[in-house]
């Protein structure tokens, strides 16, 4: 069976490639497409909370718009652009960094991506059907169960379907890393953002199906009468926050890990030297995996559980300080005598450690439960979460897009607009969140549609708001460098930054099978053992041979179309029997595409040998 | 083609289903996926015991439940999970029609399982009137249970599927990895089940 078919270059034949790819690669690029989408509607709708609380008693938007703003902002950060974009990253890098030719499930990591892209375009359809789900991001019952119109509906279903996706892709990431690593690639020469895939993997495993449940429930009480929530027949609202947050305080380490992983991998290219304390930093990321699990009780502080309860999760909380101490200071002295090139990859490294660890200050002091009665549901605690998450994720995010662009998109950045997307970036991140810790210190509420003036709120709110419009042009400064280096950049050399790990020993035309020849790895930083060595590239762990490779398939997108269709099913039915025409329609396409996937075999293709060895001609 | 020979080999291996990288995969993949469903099922356990005395006036757990159909339930899936053992022995031994008779029998016990499951909860709706919506406790006990029974349903239909689909062309190592991953399935579906019979049935009857 012939592999290497004429190449296919018609706009059609590039949507067909892409609607069935089952590639890591381009699923990576897929996330990553998804995830930059979603990350610009909800800077949008932050740009417009900010213009919003521009001034006092401003009536730029209306009360319930505003609420539908502060819900949208947060889901779709949360959910729809750092996960994704996370995923993405996962997606595109891991499988070379541990030797592998694709993950464990081609075709499953395929409807993990479609999932949620289907999802993000559900909550957001909610626009147009009569109004966003308003009820906060956490969506609390019972203001989630009693909020009138579909909005909440959409939020449901959305977050269902790209819920489902995500668990599909941490199992996917899991068995890849135990099944397919390289020769000789064993768990401690792992580079960290292998480690950190890994336990953000065991994380999603873990967090998601508590999500999957309350979802359920809150689905149940909303479309289909049931009581979980409703105090009248004896339900008992708390425990959709109990549900909510065993999910939740997990999936903030789900977003921050990956991170972590990348500046690891960063800071020890840059400052040409082998990442401190390697062993550590494998620990700490462990144990703050762990500790991650004991600690969502700390969001319920002011709820009622008790002065014995408060203690257990105040005290658990703040034992997340050690884990992540030990990686602060491991990356501080990764860098100290290091020989340090600073590029636009590394200023987003360097500007993390203090903003993040800015963040994981205030960590500590939310996590004492008695003066968080004070914090509780202030600016105080909206400053001190957008320190980890943007100090944190996003500043990760940018700057592992600075790091792997050459792999992923066969591009540099370029270096000047990157430091001015990053100045303007940094500078404005810092006037928007600063002055909301003295905001909410002064007792200003988080999700309140407007202040009065002369309250000493004026100043820091107009301050906060002009930041909001430096990380905009931060953002696009961003976006218009990736535009123009797509069309204008020149193709990137083979291993630009002189790097230590094996993604860059894939040859720079970055080939669908990966590897020709599965590399021999020999310890930790295998490239640059070879490098040390003078060999310059990595030593084959076995000959020439057949290439097994997975068929591509429409059934993942096809199934994925079903679930969205049925999802209207179940919003409408409430309202109307028609609805339930969808509702079994969708359901049924996408269980026959999930029983064609199963009978119908699937041996995938060889590339042969004599096929590799022409291509390399 | 290459592949349809290193499928079929002339002697099987001792382990067909972990024979090849894709059933290594599968087998992992399961196993991690049987850990998300333990966290699904331990936040319905979770919701069953905060909610299982919010009645709201409604029959309780000592009214309703009858532990002689109960007892039937649990030993129909038990047994159940025993013969997909053997199946899986068989498997190991390549003695496909064996294979295909103790699943055949472990599908026929499923289905004898959820016409009693189907049975108990018509009955409750029609003797008791309790529903899913007459009070908290009556979404708490059908969510859980009926969770349970979905995914006895769902490994019914998965199972067809797969005896169906191989029925004439016997056991290869493309196909036993599906085999043996419905039988561990099959085992965690069990499991969760007694873990039902002990927290719903017997601590609602008893304590």
């Amino acid at each position: 069976m012939s592999t290497l078919t004429a190449q296919k270059t018609s706009f059609a034949a590039v949507l067909w490639d892409y609607l069935t790819t089952v590639d890591h690669k381009k699923i990576g690029k897929l996330y990553l497409y998804g995830g930059a989408f979603f990350f610009l509607l909800g800077g949008l709708e932050a740009v417009i909370i900010r213009i919003q609380l521009i001034k006092p008693e401003n009536d730029f938007i209306s009360a319930g718009l505003y609420n539908e703003m502060i819900t949208m902002h947060g889901t779709t950060m949360i959910f729809f652009a750092a996960t994704p974009l996370l995923l993405g990253l996962m997606n595109a890098i891991m499988p070379l960094q541990i030797g592998a030719r694709d993950v464990a499930f081609p075709f499953v990591n395929a409807l993990g991506f479609w999932l949620f892209l289907f999802g993000g375009i559900m909550l957001n359809v909610s626009w147009l059907t009569g109004g966003a789900p308003d009820a906060g991001w956490t969506a609390y019952a019972p203001l989630s169960t009693t909020s009138p119109g579909h909005g909440v509906d959409y939020y449901v279903l959305g977050l269902q379907l790209s819920g489902a996706g995500t668990l599909m892709g941490g199992i996917n990431f899991l068995v890849t890393i135990v099944n397919m690593r390289a020769p000789g690639m064993t768990f401690m020469r792992m580079p960290l953002f292998t480690w950190t895939t890994f336990i953000t993997s065991v994380l999603i495993l873990f967090a998601f199906p508590a999500l999957t449940v309350g979802l359920f429930l809150l689905m149940f009480d909303r479309m289909f009468g049931s009581a979980f929530f409703d105090t009248a027949l004896g339900g008992n609202s708390i425990i959709w926050q109990h549900l909510f947050w065993i999910f939740g305080h997990p999936e903030v380490y789900v977003l921050i890990l990956p991170v972590f992983g990348v500046f690891s991998e960063i800071f020890a290219t840059f400052s040409k030297k082998r990442l401190f304390g390697y062993t550590a930093m494998v620990f700490a990321t462990i144990l703050i995996g762990f500790l991650g699990f004991m600690v969502w009780a700390h969001h319920m502080f002011t709820v009622g559980m008790g002065p014995v309860t408060n203690s257990i999760f105040a005290i658990a909380t703040m034992a997340i300080a050690v884990p992540t101490g030990i990686k602060i200071f491991n990356w501080l002295l990764t860098l100290w005598g290091g020989n340090i090139t600073i590029n636009s990859a590394m200023l987003w490294a360097l500007a993390f450690i203090p903003s993040f660890t800015i963040g994981g200050m205030t960590g500590v002091m939310v996590a004492s439960s008695v003066a968080d009665y004070q914090y509780h549901d202030t600016y105080f605690v909206v400053a001190h979460f957008h320190y980890v998450i943007v100090g944190g994720v996003v500043f990760g995010i940018l700057a592992a897009c600075h790091y792997w662009w050459p792999i992923m998109f066969k591009r540099v950045l370029n270096e000047k607009l990157g430091k001015w997307a990053f100045w303007n970036f940094f500078i404005g991140f810092h006037m928007t969140f600063f002055i909301q810790h003295f905001l909410g210190l002064m007792g200003m509420p988080r999700r309140y549609w407007v202040f009065l003036e002369n309250q000493g709120l004026d100043l820091g709110n107009l301050i906060s708001s002009v930041g909001a419009l430096f990380m905009s042009i931060g953002v696009i400064i961003f976006l218009y460098n990736a535009i123009y280096c797509w069309f204008k950049g020149d193709p990137a050399p083979q291993d630009p930054w002189d790097a230590r790990t094996l993604e860059w020993a894939v040859d720079k035309s970055v080939p669908y099978y990966n590897f020709k020849q599965l590399p021999l790895v020999r310890g930790l930083d295998p490239l640059w053992i070879e490098k040390m060595e003078g060999n310059g590239k990595m030593t084959p762990a076995e000959p020439v041979g057949d290439i097994h490779m997975p068929h591509g398939s429409i059934l993942p997108f096809l199934m994925t179309v079903g679930f969205f269709i049925a999802s209207f099913g179940f919003i409408y039915q409430t309202v109307n029997d028609i609805a339930y025409i969808f509702l079994f329609g969708g359901m049924g396409l996408a269980l026959g595409c999930m029983l064609v996937r199963s009978l119908k075999d699937d041996h995938g293709y060889h590339i042969t040998k004599e096929e590799l060895e022409k291509e390399a001609d | 083609m290459s592949h349809d020979h290193s499928l079929n080999p002339e002697v099987m291996p001792q382990h067909p289903e972990k024979a090849t990288l894709e059933g290594k995969n599968k087998f992992l993949g399961l196993w991690f996926f049987l850990g998300g469903e333990t966290v699904l099922f331990a936040s319905l356990f979770g919701t069953y015991l905060a909610l299982k005395n919010s009645t709201a006036g409604g029959p309780t757990s000592q009214d309703l439940f009858g532990l002689e159909l109960v007892f039937l339930m649990t030993m129909l899936l038990l047994t159940s999970s025993l013969t997909s053992v053997y199946a899986m022995y068989h498997m190991k031994n390549n003695d496909f029609k064996k294979m295909q008779l103790w699943l055949g029998i472990t599908g026929l016990l499923g289905i004898a399982f959820l016409g009693c499951e189907i049975y108990e909860f018509y009955h409750y709706i029609h003797e008791f009137g309790f529903t899913f919506r007459s009070s908290a406790f009556g979404s708490a006990f059908y969510a859980l249970v009926g969770f349970h029974g979905g995914h006895v349903l769902f490994g019914l239909c998965w199972l067809s599927a797969i005896m169906i689909r191989n029925a004439k062309r016997g056991l290869n190592l493309y196909n036993a990895p599906k085999f043996n991953t419905f039988s561990l399935y099959w085992h965690f579906i069990d499991v969760v089940w007694v873990f039902i019979f002990t927290v719903v049935y017997l601590m609602g009857k008893v304590a």
